[in-house]
């Protein structure tokens, strides 16, 4: 369950992990209680949205990029 | 002469596996799987049973997948996480389980490892020539909250596993963890538990006065408390 598509867009688990961020800096933990999917796929998840450029990484806490807050 | 000896020798090297050895640390990887790309450290934190089969849509690979799937509940309430593999595509394991979706009912919720060059099966020592050269064996593998491989068992292409065995290690490894003891032969959930064996002589003519229901100082046995 990939959180990005090939065309570069949020899948449905990609963007339930970004509304999650509206709370503010999340760790993987955190994100997994929230959206109640599993940690697992949560940290494999936020690696991928990283990586695509929706989120950004601090010592572990995850945060909306500038292009993450206009995706939700 | 140096080169024949050279090509056995690669031979040789070529028929060597590897394989894990219990109280290490597993071997990291990433991985393509039907859910995205995964890291062994993603299940940091969580027991994790990763498990290889020898190729998709074949019988006895489809008996055990339906069966994995039905205990996945029972798993998740012990904090263990599933992951298949096999040496399949990703597009072959997304069609097989639609497959056993389609025909046979049973939803597989859990990531599958597509493994086409073996580099995770090749550290895990999944793959045996004398039973495949090309597909992995019946491998599971227990590894712990600190990514610590706790048990192993590898079963031949032509036998399934049995669910009930696997969760009954998963039990059994984790009461040792919270009670530190061991569990005797054939124990599941509720039955006496093995009171580690005393190692002084001090020890051993204790033990026999300590309450526990003793056949000789050691051989000890307990009941843990309801709810344990």
């Amino acid at each position: 369950m990939p959180c990005v598509s090939p065309d570069g867009k949020p899948t449905s688990s990609g963007v339930a992990m970004l509304q999650s961020l509206k709370n503010g800096p999340s760790s993987p933990e955190e994100v997994a209680n929230r959206t109640g999917q599993p940690l697992f796929r949560v940290r494999s998840g936020l690696r991928e949205l990283k990586n695509a450029g929706f989120v950004d990484e601090t010592e572990g806490k995850y945060v909306l990029s500038e292009m993450g807050k206009t995706t939700v | 002469m140096v080169e024949k000896v050279r090509r056995m020798s690669e031979e040789i090297k070529k028929e060597e596996i590897d394989l894990p050895i219990l109280g290490q640390k597993a071997p990291d990887f990433e991985a393509s799987t039907t859910q995205g790309i995964l890291r062994l450290s993603d299940y940091t934190g969580t027991w994790l049973v990763l498990f290889s089969h020898p190729a998709d849509f074949t019988p006895v690979c489809t008996t055990e997948f339906m069966a994995f799937s039905k205990i996945y509940d029972e798993l998740r309430k012990r904090n263990v996480e599933l992951l298949g593999l096999s040496v399949d595509s990703v597009s072959s394991h997304i069609a097989w389980i639609k497959n056993v979706e389609e025909k046979m009912g049973v939803k597989i919720t859990f990531p599958i490892i597509a493994d086409l060059n073996k580099e995770v099966a090749k550290k895990y020592g999944m793959i045996h020539p004398e039973q495949s050269k090309t597909e992995t064996v019946r491998c599971t593998f227990v590894i712990d909250p600190e990514s610590k491989i706790r048990a192993m068992i590898y079963y031949p292409l032509t036998t399934g596993r049995n669910m009930n065995e696997i969760l009954r290690l998963i039990d059994a490894l984790q009461t040792t963890d919270k009670h530190n003891v061991a569990t005797p032969a054939n124990w599941k959930p509720g039955d006496p538990v093995v009171v580690p064996s005393p190692v002084t002589i001090e020890q051993a003519e204790e033990r026999v006065k300590q309450g526990y229901e003793c056949k000789d100082w050691y051989l000890c046995m307990k009941k843990l408390s309801e709810g344990q």
